[in-house]
């Protein structure tokens, strides 16, 4: 603790610096008037006596200096000493502080704000106890080319039970239909093992969990909701624990209700906001009593690993898992499909979808700052040269290099960090807006914020920035030829060759780094560009979509719409209604899959179906390509209303129903991929089970965007509705409608036919289009505004350059003009000394561009990462702008008068 | 004058500024600067001279360690002067230096009777 103590006695001191040197002063003036005192007692003169008293203390200032060094705040002191000198520069020059401290906060804001958006999701652990032991279970066919195929109830307990992972919980996400309020309500439901929220070790915030041992068969009779439903459809009823509920007619007990902020880790959206968990061990009635291994209806799963172990170590026991697995079930695990299960970091999961763009936009934004903090070393070079003079008064006066090279550095750190706290203020003050540019669809968007760790990279960026901006200026000031100098007088600036060459290499820089952003951007703009016109292949305009669902009860004497025979009136109901409606043309119904491009619906059916895999008939499938195709089931008038044309053959038809052979439209990729070089109309599939009916295929209409934007030919089956039984439904109305008034006039005829059913997500096509771009559109736009920003401060960086070099000729310039020098060729020569700055700078980013497009190419539509137009463009773009920043301060050489010029000296 | 300076020579070995000083103050309780000047130099019968301003930076040294502490107090002519005093783990380095000192005295002793 001595240590303790003497740091105490340090501070002290320096807190009480003043008093301290006066302290000292005093007590040595006292010991010299007593020892001259005494002298004069010995007889000596008054003179002899002080001079001797003298001669026996030593030499007092340097005695004094020592006594306040011995404390070991020199440092401190020199740098309090730098800083209030800074601030006095910074005063002095109001405009070029208000230019450095504003370009640096934009730098630094900027940085800091991408930054917190990327500690928050891919940083900083999932918000679950202990989230490094979390798992997402992924099984694949690697041997078919199947991914993320599920898994099945005994898989399922073979991986509970293989002392590998502490607790499994499938999850099956699903819609239901809650009713007993005034209106009902779709809500998004959950289906977990009991163990669910024990392997994810978070407690409700009312009632409790699931039982995590509970290993009865069907579907407890309990569900544990969330606090948004709980506040929108309970009103925060405290009483709420043991009320019953209807989902899907079903009646459950509430038995919990979770924390705000909890959100199920999920990679959308609408898997991560669940408003409902309902718990079972997925056998038992409404799933089958005995479950096949084959069966691989658990779409996902979650665990979490034993303690201590790693995910590596996991993954190396699961593998051994499997292959003895393999061994024992041989029949249900072929071997060409090469069953895997993969232990994938819960986190991966749920940000893996914006790793990339997340590292793009970090990567931007850095360049951004890179060439902010260019930019102020610029400035900060041509001050210095201004300050020359001062600097070699100071190493006259004896300041050693060293001393002066801190100064200098102290300053421009010290300037960064103003201009840090500036730009996090602003980001403070913007947040709000800031976040409402994240698409909402964004994972972990909650957990957003300006932490401590967001500031201490706030804090440590600006000092590195200080480091970085200042080096070029501070080096130079350690060099200053002292006798050249001094002797330029007034003039101030030295001038030299070498310090002209620096502020040369740092626009270059400039504007290679913001070659390499324009470019960047330009691929994302041109890619984003080519999605928007893509040639769809159906029309989405005034065409809107609302969704409804019909339940599906655990009990089937419960369900009413059990089979396609049930379905059918309902459906035929609807449609005819709907053709009532104001405004309204043409109606259709499909399942949610059928909406085009809603990306929410189509992970939703990957989520809660798996992939579809077919059987050809005449092929034996576990040698075949494979079969995972995308469908859909729809009502006859489908096509017609989107605009898809017919190929081949004919559309579906009101009489393909449960009565008749099931029948397909498929299109012209699916007949493509399947039957190449052949024709389609006739052939048969098959859903790949044992006991599904064969499929004719009775027509081919033509490829259409409604899959994937970037994708041409997506295959894609059509079943007919009135053939199929689907659940969750999307009603299709096209002509002059009332966006605004149709959810409500939808829930009028529909539940006219079943007053149960719920009515949701009305949206038009052209939205649902728009939307499937969002993070597209985030990606571009940001980098965009960075490439902007990158352009403007290069323009700033080559003026700064150019019209301090004009001026540092002017003299030159007035003699050259007297001389009789051409005007024109004056400007030509400023004119090309900048743009040589901007050729160099320019041809040396579209060599780093390259390398970094190769990188985006994942992020790329339609063009190629070595896009000539583009690179192209942005190097003339770039020229452009050095152009006219260049052409204002040579303007300024050509009006330089001469004999102003002259006597200026 | 020559006289003076000829004492003035005999400085003191080096190292042990902190032990006179620890010591004067051992003996004597209280004591400014000036006093532990003229004290080391009486005692040591004008032999041991130090360059008087030295003692201010040691001064300060010992109070960085806390082996003396310092408060402001006057003189008997009534001056304003910073008196020194030892504190407890000011005593415990003077232990420690006498015992570093004697053993060194010692060994140069046994040295010089050898030859």
């Amino acid at each position: 603790m001595d240590w303790l103590r003497e740091l105490a006695r340090r501070l002290s001191m320096l807190i009480h610096r003043r008093q301290f040197d006066a302290d000292l002063e005093q007590e040595m003036r006292l010991h010299l008037e007593l020892r001259r005192e005494e002298q004069l007692q010995s007889g000596m003169t008054a003179d002899d006596a002080r001079a001797a008293a003298r001669r026996r203390f030593g030499n007092a200032t340097y005695l004094k200096e020592e006594s306040h060094l011995a404390w070991g705040w020199e440092w401190f002191e020199n740098v309090a000493q730098d800083i209030r000198h800074g601030l006095r520069m910074l005063r002095k020059s109001p405009g070029f502080t208000a230019v450095a401290i504003l370009t640096i906060a934009l730098g630094i804001g900027a940085t800091t704000a991408i930054f917190s958006v990327v500690n928050a999701t891919l940083l900083r652990a999932l918000p679950y106890p202990q989230a490094e032991q979390l798992v997402s279970i992924e099984a694949d066919f690697p041997g078919v080319g199947a991914r993320d195929v599920g898994m099945s109830e005994p898989e399922w307990q073979d991986l509970q039970h293989s002392g590998i992972l502490e607790y499994v919980s499938p999850t099956w996400f699903d819609e239901n239909n809650l009713t007993g309020s005034s209106q009902p309500a779709h809500v998004r439901i959950l289906l977990v093992a009991p163990n669910y929220f024990a392997l994810l070790g978070v407690k409700p915030q009312l009632g409790r969990a699931f039982h995590p041992e509970d290993h009865s068969p069907g579907l407890l009779e309990e569900v544990v909701i969330s606090d948004g439903l709980w506040k929108r459809a309970f009103g925060s009823d405290p009483h709420i624990l043991d009320k019953s509920v209807r989902l899907d007619t079903d009646l459950y007990r509430i038995v919990g209700v979770m924390p705000p902020g909890f959100d199920a880790p999920g990679r959308t959206a609408e898997e991560r906001n669940i408003e409902v968990w309902a718990a079972t061990s997925f056998y038992g009635t409404p799933l089958p009593d005995n479950p096949p291994r084959n069966r691989r209806f658990l779409p996902t799963a979650v665990a979490r690993l034993k303690p201590g172990l790693s995910t590596a170590e996991a993954q190396n026991r699961v593998d051994a898992l499997v292959a003895s697995l393999q061994k024992q079930f041989a029949g249900d695990y072929p071997l060409q499909s090469a069953w895997s299960v993969r232990l994938v970091p819960l986190q991966e999961r749920v940000v893996g979808n914006v790793r990339q763009s997340l590292i793009l936009l970090l990567g931007a934004v850095a360049m951004v700052l890179l060439i902010a903090s260019v930019n102020v070393a610029n400035l900060l070079l041509a001050r210095a040269s201004a300050r020359g003079r001062e600097m070699a008064l100071r190493q006259a006066l004896g300041a050693g290099r060293r001393r002066l090279i801190t100064q200098l550095l102290t300053e421009s750190v010290f300037l960064s960090l103003l201009g840090g706290i500036v730009g996090l203020v602003v980001l403070l003050c913007t947040k709000q807006y800031l976040l409402r540019l994240l698409p909402e669809s964004f994972p972990r968007l909650t957990n957003i914020s300006i932490s401590w760790s967001v500031l201490l990279f706030a804090l440590v960026s600006s000092l590195v920035t200080g480091a970085i901006f200042g080096l070029a200026p501070a080096l130079h000031a350690g060099r200053v030829d002292l006798t050249h100098a001094l002797k330029e007088g007034g003039r101030g600036s030295t001038g030299s060759g070498e310090q002209a060459r620096t502020r040369r290499m740092l626009v270059i820089t400039e504007f290679a780094l913001s070659v390499v952003l324009m470019i960047s951007a330009g691929l994302l703009l041109r890619s984003f560009w080519d999605l928007l016109n893509v040639r769809l292949g159906f029309s989405p305009q005034n065409v809107i979509a609302v969704r409804t669902r019909l339940p599906a009860p655990n009990f089937p004497e419960n369900d009413v719409y059990a089979t396609a025979a049930q379905e059918t009136p309902f459906l035929r109901e609807v449609l005819r209604r709907g053709r009532t409606l104001p405004g309204v043309q043409e109606v259709a119904i499909g399942d949610t899959a059928s909406v085009p491009l809603d990306r929410s619906l189509r992970e939703l059916k990957v989520i809660s179906e798996g992939q579809f895999l077919l059987a050809f008939e005449g092929r034996d499938f576990q040698c075949d390509q494979p079969a995972a195709v995308e469908r859909s089931s729809v009502t006859p008038n489908y096509f017609h209303l989107l605009g898809i044309p017919l190929l081949r053959g004919r559309f579906l038809s009101e009489s393909d129903d449960d009565k008749a052979p099931q029948v397909a439209v498929i299109n012209e990729g699916f007949a493509r991929t399947y039957w190449p070089n052949q024709d389609a109309l006739g052939r048969r599939f098959k859903r790949n089970r044992a006991d599904s009916p064969w499929v004719t295929v009775v027509g081919v209409i033509a490829n259409a965007r409604t899959e994937s934007l970037a994708q041409a030919e997506v295959p894609q089956i059509y079943l007919s509705l009135y053939q199929s039984e689907s659940r969750r439904l999307a009603i299709f109305l096209r002509g002059h409608l009332d966006a605004a008034a149709i959810p409500e006039q939808v829930r009028e005829q529909v539940q006219a036919v079943d007053p149960t059913l719920p009515i949701s997500g009305s949206q038009t096509l052209d939205e649902t289009v728009s939307a499937s771009l969002t993070e597209r559109r985030f990606s571009m736009e940001m980098v965009a505004s960075f490439a902007l920003t990158a352009l403007l401060l290069a323009g700033l960086g080559i003026y700064g350059v150019i019209s301090y070099m004009v001026s540092e000729r002017t003299h030159e310039i007035g003699i050259r003009i007297a001389l009789g020098a051409d005007r024109r060729s004056i400007l030509r020569m400023v004119l090309r000394q900048g743009l040589g700055l901007a050729i160099v700078g320019a041809a040396v980013g579209l060599v780093g561009a390259l390398v970094v497009s190769h990188f985006m190419a994942g992020l790329l539509f339609s063009v190629r990462p070595t896009d000539p137009l583009t690179f192209a463009c942005v190097a003339l773009l770039l020229i452009g702008v050095a152009v006219l920043a260049c052409y204002i301060p040579a303007r300024r050489a050509i009006r330089v008068d001469p004999l102003v010029a002259l006597r200026h000296e | 004058m020559s006289g003076v300076d000829a004492l003035h020579r005999d400085e003191i070995p080096p190292g042990t500024l902190y032990l006179l000083i620890l010591r004067t103050l051992a003996r004597s309780g209280e004591m400014h600067g000036y006093e532990i000047a003229s004290s080391i130099q009486q005692i040591s019968n004008d032999v041991l001279q130090i360059e008087e301003g030295s003692l201010y930076p040691a001064l300060q040294r010992m109070l960085i360690k806390g082996w003396v502490t310092a408060k402001w107090g006057t003189t008997a002519g009534n001056r304003r002067a910073r008196y020194y005093q030892l504190t407890a783990a000011g005593r415990k380095q003077l232990d420690v230096e006498m015992s570093q000192f004697e053993r060194v005295i010692g060994a140069i002793t046994r040295v010089i009777e050898a030859v």
